[in-house]
Order: structure tokens, then C-alpha cells, then sequence
């Protein structure tokens, strides 16, 4: 809301109308309750203008945090539908509520502890063997992940492919809320993917031998030289510096070899 | 000929001295052993209550899988994901309004009924092979081998599911001939091992160890062959206490029926992953000349 | 052991429910106790496998509540591929078992099954005991 501003007698003027585009209401129904919203607001916005005011189930409006997991249904239809609240727009007569929040075992481990074998899954979340391939984890999923693959994975040991399978998760927890055997999937993923990242995809060699070359002091001599340039002598280096092309290939070298 | 194959989960992990002494056997008799693609666990027991179908939709997932993917028969290895696939197989053919409400409840999957065929490894080299051509193709007869076929429960319970007569089995037994070993009937080989007792009760697998065990033992085997990873668990644990509880009993080697047949067939006993068996096979194969 | 029989105790809920999930006609038993022979787990039992079908019979429900055997039961299917009526009663025993399960009292933990085991513990073992022992 604006503050209004005072009026000066002098100089009153006459404010013209905006012109307001017609925009159409539809009706949506949360949590049972039903609304008129703006059509193509997302479902997010839509419970705003209805006047929700989020404190929870609302993170980055971006589509990448997964607090705003939201289940709906549509009329005629006995199917559960799922999206996020931030990225859907809303549609006529969505019947919709959030889960904010499932409390969804989470293990208590020391990461340095554990090592790359899947046995470290099996031991902190044993609760995996209960689920019985019903495919619902699947259906829940915001982000299209083929979770009961990734589950199927996991059981079989292959924590390369539940961590490639899991890439999109956003950790909303919807396939938990839904599990039969009660696993928590989006846990289990999480944990998947540290031991991939740090204990079984290869290291980057180029990366670490660019860096024991920094710590040997290889580029010193140039960082000196820079700090001791002006500022205005700095910008201008800066603004003609030659820039690596984006398509260049493997072999691309710059033409001022000096500090390479 | 390729062959559709069901792994299950454990033959990718803690069974590969199950698994890649079959593949490898097979390719040596001329069968590509195919791995389904996108399967899952199938369960691992088959649920024995009438109203409970949530529990058959993971193994007719994997039937509808080997369907999708065009294939008329279905291999495993393992005898509990045998007996699983078996029975959910046999539930869908049999009983429609079953079948109706399945299929409709996995409405992201196609239509089943039973279309693809399950056996076991064992019924492929009894029928599709024949004993006596694979003695044929055999280099490395293994002689003086005494040998106690063991079955366990899966294979041949209940009568639907059996791959042989469930009484008096012999599948194995013509196995262990055609490899050149000497097969050594005994009394118990369909008792059950405890099977999933181990997480409950562990403490009476070693009692039912002893019963199997010292049955093949009085009647003269050195060795003992199976077929289901559970089996050779509970066997193996429970060897492990027994050995420390029976100062005469010193333990005896498990091997799994694919790991005679890679060795007979002459392979290198790499592919046998000896290393992971329990009661020290390798010592008992040294001493009859069969590894060096 | 003396028991009360009564028809009120054998139309009992508790029958019924029994039949349903087990779907098998518990009159065809006539008490031999082959199933007993065949069983490798009855010397671990409390009551015996043919003791648990009679009282399921006669509608017993506290007597087989109070009892192990259902939860020492493997699931062989000894007891059903000798009996010579042809009653499976594996699913007997998983019936009076799930009685348990679905009002949501599990047999077992999955954190119970020892550290030191579930680092060798085939996944097998692990998905047939929860399947059969959690809901």
C-alpha cells in the first residue's frame, strides 16, 4: 500500500484513469476453500492474491528450491497431480493444497566416515528394502524423476546411476508423502550423490595440477606485476584484454603467449 | 541364441560368483545371456495373502519389461527371484479379475497376462542343452568331486512353480554327472536353510545349518551345490558358528551350480570369483587337481 | 490343554478374517500332522503347525496371538506341497501374521538387523524379512 502524498493546493491536478486491461477471474480452489484469481498467475501467486501469505512452503520462486511442492486434482478427473506452486500457472478449477514439509527420516552420518560402497546406503537407511516397486514415488515427482528407477538402483548397488537418475531432485519430499514402504527417497538420493561426488567420479586432473601450479608460485610473478599497475592503466588492460572465444577448441591459444 | 536374463538385485553385488560364471559358461555353449533393461527388485518373496496385489506389481513389472522388450522366456539365476516371477507369472494368467485390477492400477505400464515364460537357469541346460551334450563340452571333468546337490525350497515349492519332481529331485544330480563329478544324494537337500530368518532370528540358521550340513557330511560329501544366494548365506553364517561350537566339524565348501559349469567348461577361475564362497572351495579344488 | 469350543467362537470375526486373507477352506484339515512332520522349524515352534490350524478353526484368536510360530515360519512350503487335502497353509500362517502387521505393529526394525551384519547380508535377506515381517 502507497502512502498518499500531500496534496499541495496550488497544484492539484486531475489524475487521468489508467486504462486497466480486463483480466479474467477463474476459480481455484486451496485447501477446500474456494477463490476468484487472475488467469496466468502461477499457483503461487494466485494463493497470494487470494491473500495467503507465505511464511513457509515458499523458497526461491524459481522453480530450484523445492518448498513449494503442491498437489492438486482437476474436476472429473480421480487422478493426483503434482507441481510446484512457483513454476504452474494456475488453471480453472484446481482443487489444490501444499506440502510444505514431510518429516522424512533423515540419517545422522559423519561423511568423512563413509566410503564409496553401496553397503554404506544399505546400513544408515535400511528402511530401502520395504519398497515394493508401486511406481507412486514416481508419479509424484514435480521434476519428471524416474524415482522408483533410481530406488531400483540403489537396492542393485549402482550409486553411479541412482546419482545420475536423481540429478533434477530438488529435495521437495512429494515422493516420501506418498511411499508405501515409507522410504524417504529424496534422503537417500542426497546421500547417493555425495559418495558419488566424492568418492567415485575421477578427479579433475587438470584442475589439481593447476592448482599445485598456483601454490608453487608459477603465476606469482604476474599477480605482482598487476597489483602494481594504476587503476586507470588496470581498466584499460582490462577492456583490451583478448577473451577466450566461446566455440574455441582444445587448442586455442592466446596470441600474447607472455603469461602462459 | 540370446537368452533374456533376470539378474535381481544381490547377483549384482553379493552374488557375482552366481552370476558371471553363468554368463560366461553360456557364451562358451553358445547362449548370450541379455540383460533386461530398466528392471527392478522383484520382491524377493512372493506374498501368500488373497487380497494383497500391491506386493505382485513390482515382479509383473518385470514381466511386462521382458515384454516390452520382445522376449518370450525369461532366465534367472537366483531361485528366489525365480519362484517370485514364477508365481506372480502364474497369478496373471490365472486369476482375471486379478489380472484386471493390476493392470489398471499400473496404468503407466502396457497391458499383461502372462505372455512371457520364467525359468530357471538350470531348465535351460536340462532342455534347451541337454546333459549329454554338455558333457560333451566339457575340458576339465571334475573327477572325485563328491558333491551334495542342495535345492532348498524355491525351486521346487510349490508344485506350480517346481522345476523338477518335488520330492525327489534330480536336475542337479545329472548336472553334477555330466560335469564329470560324483553327485552325493542326501536326505535333506529340500530343507529349507531358514530363508529370511536371519534378520529376525538369526540364532537358529546355524542349528539348520547343522542339519543339512551334517546330513551331506555322513553320507560322503566334500562339497555342497546350490543355486540360491540365500541359501548360501544362511549356510555360510551358519557354517561360520558351527565351526566355532563343533570342534570336529571343519566347515564345508558351497559352491554355486555356475561355477562347476564355468570350471568344467575350462574357463579361467577368475570369472568363479571363488574368493567370495564360503568354507574355502579353493583348498578342496587344489587337492583334486582342478586348480592349480 | 482344555479349550471352550463354541459355534459363537467359530463364526467369530476373527475366523473370518482368516478365510479371507488366507483364502483357504480350514475345514478340509482333519488334523494328521503331516504338515508337523515336514516342518524344518516345529521344533522351534510353540505350537505346532497343525495346532495352529485347529485353532484357527475354532476361532482361538488369543491362544495363536500368544503364539511364536507364526513369526518362526519361513515360508518353505513344506507344510503345503505334503498336506494331503491340498490346504496351503503357508497362507494360513501368513494370514495370521498380517492379522498383526496391517494395524501397523511390525515384527521387526529394519535398524534391528546388527550393524556388523548388514554389511555382507545379501539384499535379498533384507527384502524377503521386512516384506514378510514389517506392513
Amino acid at each position: 500500500m502507497s502512502v498518499k502524498a500531500k496534496k499541495s493546493p496550488t497544484k492539484t491536478k486531475v489524475r487521468k484513469e489508467r486504462e486497466v486491461p480486463e483480466v479474467k477471474l477463474i476459480p481455484v480452489y486451496v485447501m477446500g476453500k474456494r477463490y476468484e484469481v487472475p488467469e496466468g498467475l502461477t499457483l503461487m501467486k494466485a494463493m497470494e492474491y487470494a491473500g495467503y501469505r507465505f511464511i513457509r512452503g515458499c523458497g526461491c520462486r524459481g522453480g530450484t528450491c523445492g518448498a513449494c511442492g503442491t498437489v492438486y486434482r482437476k474436476p472429473g478427473d480421480y487422478k493426483l497431480q503434482v507441481a510446484l506452486a512457483c513454476q504452474k500457472t494456475v488453471e480453472p478449477d484446481m482443487y489444490i493444497t501444499q506440502i510444505p514439509f514431510f518429516p522424512a527420516n533423515r540419517a545422522q552420518y559423519e561423511f568423512a566416515e563413509l566410503t564409496s560402497a553401496p553397503e554404506e546406503v544399505f546400513k544408515l537407511y535400511p528402511e530401502l528394502f520395504r519398497c515394493v516397486a508401486c511406481n507412486a514415488c514416481t508419479k509424484a515427482c514435480p521434476q519428471g524423476i524416474q524415482v522408483m528407477d533410481a530406488i531400483s538402483a540403489l537396492k542393485q548397488g549402482n550409486i553411479a546411476e541412482a546419482s545420475r537418475l536423481s540429478f533434477e531432485c530438488i529435495q521437495c519430499g512429494l515422493c516420501t508423502s506418498r511411499c508405501f514402504g515409507e522410504l524417504a527417497q529424496y534422503h537417500m538420493f542426497q546421500l547417493a550423490r555425495r559418495i558419488y561426488g566424492a568418492r567415485i567420479v575421477p578427479r579433475a586432473e587438470h584442475l589439481a595440477d593447476m592448482v599445485k601450479a598456483v601454490n608453487e608460485g608459477k603465476y606469482d610473478n604476474i599477480l605482482n606485476e598487476l597489483k602494481r599497475v594504476k587503476k586507470d592503466e588496470l581498466t584499460k588492460l582490462y577492456q583490451e584484454r583478448e577473451e577466450e572465444p566461446v566455440t574455441a577448441g582444445e587448442d586455442w591459444r592466446p596470441k600474447d603467449k607472455t603469461y602462459l | 541364441m540370446n537368452l533374456a536374463y533376470y539378474p535381481g538385485c544381490t547377483l549384482k553385488t553379493k552374488a557375482k560368483n552366481l552370476e558371471e560364471p553363468a554368463i560366461a559358461s553360456m557364451e562358451v555353449l553358445a547362449f548370450k545371456m541379455e540383460e533386461i533393461t530398466r528392471w527392478n527388485c522383484c520382491g524377493a518373496v512372493h506374498s501368500l495373502a488373497d487380497d494383497d496385489l500391491i506386493h505382485q506389481v513390482a515382479p509383473v513389472r518385470n514381466l511386462i519389461r521382458a515384454r516390452e522388450q520382445k522376449k518370450n522366456e525369461l532366465v534367472t539365476l537366483c531361485s528366489f527371484c525365480f519362484n517370485t516371477l514364477k508365481r506372480a507369472n502364474l497369478l496373471m494368467k490365472a486369476n482375471a479379475e486379478k489380472r484386471n485390477t493390476i493392470n489398471s492400477f499400473m496404468d503407466d505400464e502396457i497391458d499383461y497376462s502372462g505372455e512371457v515364460n520364467v525359468v530357471h537357469l538350470l531348465e535351460v541346460l536340462r532342455d534347451e542343452i541337454g546333459w549329454e551334450a554338455l558333457a560333451q563340452k566339457v575340458k576339465l571333468p571334475l573327477r572325485d568331486l563328491k558333491v551334495a546337490p542342495y535345492y532348498g525350497c524355491m525351486l521346487l515349492r510349490p508344485r506350480e512353480v517346481a522345476i523338477d519332481n518335488v520330492e525327489d529331485p534330480g536336475i542337479l544330480r545329472k548336472l553334477v554327472e555330466a560335469l564329470g563329478a560324483t553327485p552325493v544324494d542326501f536326505p535333506e537337500s529340500t530343507r529349507c536353510c531358514g530363508s529370511y530368518q536371519i534378520i529376525s532370528d538369526p540364532g537358529v540358521i546355524s542349528a539348520y545349518a547343522w542339519n543339512i550340513l551334517s546330513s551331506a557330511l555322513s553320507h560322503g560329501a566334500e562339497a555342497l551345490v546350490l543355486s540360491c544366494p540365500l541359501c548360501d548365506y544362511d549356510l555360510g553364517q551358519g557354517q561360520k558358528e558351527l565351526v566355532k561350537k563343533r570342534a570336529e566339524f571343519k566347515g564345508m565348501p558351497i559352491f554355486y551350480f555356475t561355477q562347476l559349469l564355468a570350471l568344467a567348461l575350462g574357463l579361467d577361475p577368475q570369472v568363479c570369483h571363488f574368493e567370495l564362497n564360503y568354507g574355502d572351495p579353493e583348498s578342496l579344488l587344489r587337492e583334486k587337481n582342478l586348480l592349480s | 490343554m482344555s479349550v471352550t469350543i463354541s459355534s459363537k467362537r467359530m463364526g467369530s470375526e476373527f475366523v473370518k478374517k482368516v478365510k479371507e486373507l488366507s483364502g483357504e477352506n480350514l475345514n478340509l484339515c482333519y488334523q494328521c500332522g503331516m504338515c508337523t512332520g515336514v516342518c524344518p522349524a516345529a521344533s522351534n515352534m510353540d505350537l505346532s503347525p497343525r495346532q495352529v490350524i485347529e485353532l484357527a478353526r475354532l476361532g482361538m484368536q488369543k491362544e495363536i496371538a500368544e503364539s511364536k510360530t507364526v513369526w518362526i515360519c519361513a515360508s518353505c512350503l513344506a507344510c503345503t506341497v505334503n498336506c494331503p487335502r491340498g490346504f496351503d497353509l503357508s497362507k494360513l500362517m501368513e494370514a495370521i501374521r498380517l492379522l498383526t502387521l496391517r494395524k501397523n505393529v511390525d515384527h521387526v526394525k529394519p535398524e534391528q538387523v546388527l550393524p556388523e551384519k548388514r554389511d555382507d547380508i545379501p539384499q535379498i535377506a533384507m527384502v524377503s524379512g521386512l516384506r514378510k515381517f514389517t506392513g
